[in-house]
């Protein structure tokens, strides 16, 4: 009854080669950037653009990059944390070098230095694969944590090891710093989600895709059908390395403001991003905003019914955290190994016979 | 002899006993590897649960009593009794066993017959489940493992090799943890019986079979859910004794579960498939990452044993895909 797609007819073949052919889909989304764009900024304050939209934005690119490697391309990697640390870590040294700069030049340029590196922790995985190549990731999560910890270069020599942002602007506008606006954070990184999300809906439906999947679906009979895996995987490790780059850039840069390399780019990090991806669906980029918004709102939550509600003591709270991920993610794998992406596709199948289904 | 290479001799051997606890903790990881080709991430956490709960029951400490303290607003916390070591370690070792039954009842009875690596992100699931658990059960503060076993350097090695020094003043013998000597005693009587068991008995020779071939070994009557739990709980038991081990070494706390982490790299080197292979794997990173510390790392700004292990296992992969001692990997389209 609300969504079919009887009476869609398409005319032309970019018509009919849109991201959305379906015409409900289609309102949906814009009506979903419309509310992005201009109803959110205008009504959002501080708590809520800290507590929940800007992790959300930013674990969303990070969830894309990681699901582009991961869910498309069959390569695990537990390195994420370390890929958004050299995200952040370029970021800082290009803020602090080249001051009147626009950050948004500064967090691409950011993406692109960790694609060089991606690429480079990447070239192991024309060799070993699974799980080998999963703990030969974590090779890369600690070297590059240990590097960014030990090295005083990277973070320009300060006593404390830290790396804080200093005040930058777009077009005029703070962005970085300790004097920013929520509505000015809140845009300029969802101007970059949106990017990113167009870029991987794209790249996914297209010639990159289509040899990615076919290296995740079985990676011989790829190469004897004529995927290239070494531009395969290498374009799979450099395209997710230059999302998780912008997301560790922005992490740093506008929402931490701050940063100590083991805490905040840990290996905790890399699983986090890990189960969003499962939790919201493998291969698919809707699972990976799925995946972030829930594990971003699943400890706010808790903490309100656990902390403010029940007024038990943080640490249960944050144990029975540890219970619920665990728990969900195991679940998952099992009841739905395509994560919430496969939920919402099955509502959908579901609505379109709504309310005669036979 | 020259002091720096006494030094250097000291390092190795402190190396190899480092290199026996790795090892203890990757001996887990290939027993369930071989038998049901489970790549278990959650073998560390399974070691500082088994920690916690032994000396929880040690200490009478009342299970979820902080959680039942938060829910119905009571006080409780010991029973006000304390088990003896022995008894509290068959006690554990029951608990282990029921855990094994439970995941194998709950969680991988479901996915037989779904990729490796989809087994493997469910691992990490379940670890997060045990440490959330494990937390809420005995409380996350650091607990002291008080099972008996010597701790401090020992006296009777450095006296004894002191001679080597030849009259050198800086000189005082070798330094080496008595806890060290045990775990290592240790280590090689668990290998031993290990090896024993999979070579000489029933569920030994049923177990093997499994490993080589899950349908052949089916068809000739071996229960595949039984083979399973005892492969569990036989990795439940090496994960008590290393948490025993380390966690008399640096006190049981999270820090404890992050040594799945040091056993991965001595997996990547020795091969995923081989008990030797971990054993000699482990000793190579145990000594090689104590070495490269010894002599590279105060160049390099210090603590490089957090990454030496996986870049040398890293650099090995490339040339030899299997690890050391692992079967050759056959692909077939």
């Amino acid at each position: 009854m609300f969504y079919r797609e009887a009476g869609d007819f398409s005319t032309s073949y970019p018509e009919d080669s849109q991201t959305f052919p379906i015409r409900f889909d289609r309102y949906r989304y814009y009506l979903v950037l419309f509310v992005a764009i201009f109803v959110i900024p205008f009504t959002i304050n501080d708590y809520w653009v800290n507590s929940i939209f800007l992790p959300f934005l930013i674990y969303a690119i990070a969830a894309i990059g990681l699901n582009i490697l991961v869910g498309y391309c069959g390569q695990v990697s537990l390195g994420t944390g370390g890929f958004m640390a050299v995200g952040a870590y370029a970021c800082y040294k290009l803020m602090t070098s080249f001051p009147e700069v626009s950050m948004l030049i500064h967090v691409l340029i950011a993406g692109l230095i960790t694609a060089g590196v991606g690429v480079l922790f990447g070239l192991p995985s024309l060799r070993i694969k699974g799980f080998y190549l999963a703990v030969a990731t974590l090779a890369a999560q600690f070297f590059l944590v240990w590097l960014f910890n030990r090295v005083p270069w990277f973070y320009n020599y300060s006593a404390s090891g830290q790396i804080s942002a200093p005040e930058r602007t777009v077009f005029g506008i703070e962005v970085t710093g300790p004097n920013t606006e929520a509505w000015a954070t809140y845009l300029f990184c969802l101007a970059f989600v949106i990017v990113s999300a167009v870029i991987a809906r794209n790249l996914t439906r297209g010639a990159f895709g289509r040899k990615w999947m076919a290296i995740r679906d079985m990676d011989i009979a790829a190469e004897i059908i004529g995927v290239n895996p070494l531009m395969a995987k290498l374009s799979a490790f450099a395209v997710s390395s230059f999302f998780i780059g912008i997301s560790g850039a922005l992490f740093f840069a506008v929402y931490l403001g701050a940063v100590e390399v083991g805490e905040a780019f840990g290996i905790t990090k890399s699983f986090t991003v890990l189960f969003m991806i499962i939790i919201g669906g493998l291969g698919s980029i809707f699972g990976s905003f799925a995946g972030a918004a829930f594990l971003v709102v699943l400890p706010v939550v808790l903490k309100l019914v656990g902390v403010d509600w029940l007024g038990w003591p943080t640490d249960i709270v944050a144990h029975l955290q540890l219970v619920i991920v665990g728990a969900l993610i195991v679940i998952f794998l099992i009841a739905e190994p395509h994560g919430l992406a496969q939920l919402w596709r099955v509502a959908k199948e579901k609505l379109r016979l709504w309310p005669f289904p036979h | 002899m020259p002091t720096d290479l006494l030094y250097g001799a000291e390092v190795v051997l402190n190396g190899l006993m480092a290199g026996v606890l790795y090892a203890l903790v990757a001996l887990g990881f290939v027993l369930i590897y071989k038998a049901s080709g489970i790549f278990n991430y959650a073998q560390g956490v399974m070691a500082l649960f088994a920690a916690l709960t032994l000396v929880g029951i040690m200490e009478g400490q009342v299970p979820f009593s902080h959680l039942i303290n938060a829910a119905f607003g009571t006080d409780i916390h010991h029973f006000g009794w304390h088990v003896p070591a022995f008894a509290a370690i068959l006690l554990t070792l029951a608990v282990m066993v029921g855990f094994a039954y439970l995941v194998q009842r709950f969680v991988f009875r479901h996915l037989v017959g779904q990729e490796p690596i989809i087994l493997f992100m469910a691992t990490i699931g379940l670890a997060y489940f045990l440490e959330g658990v494990g937390d809420l059960m005995w409380g996350s503060e650091i607990k002291k493992m008080a099972v008996g076993l010597p701790q401090g350097g020992s006296l009777w090695v450095e006296e004894n090799t002191q001679w080597l020094g030849f009259g050198n003043e800086d000189f005082y013998g070798f330094f080496i943890d008595k806890l060290d000597m045990v775990a290592t005693v240790i280590a090689v009587v668990l290998v031993l019986a290990l090896v024993a068991f999979s070579q000489y008995t029933k569920q030994g020779r049923a177990m093997r079979a499994v490993a080589d071939d899950h349908q052949a070994a089916l068809s000739v009557g071996v229960s595949l859910n039984f083979i399973w739990i005892l492969v569990w709980s036989l990795a439940g038991f090496v994960a008590l004794v290393a948490g025993i081990m380390w966690g008399a070494k640096s006190g049981v706390q999270f820090s404890l579960s992050l040594i799945a982490l040091k056993a991965l790299p001595v997996l990547m080197l020795g091969g995923f498939t081989s008990i030797p292979g971990a054993i000699v794997g482990g000793l190579i990173i145990g000594v090689g990452e104590k070495l490269f510390e010894f002599s590279f790392g105060p160049m390099l700004g210090g603590a490089t044993e957090n990454w030496f292990a996986y870049v040398l296992a890293l650099v090995f992969l490339v040339f030899r895909p299997q690890g050391l001692f692992g079967e050759k990997i056959i692909e077939r389209v």
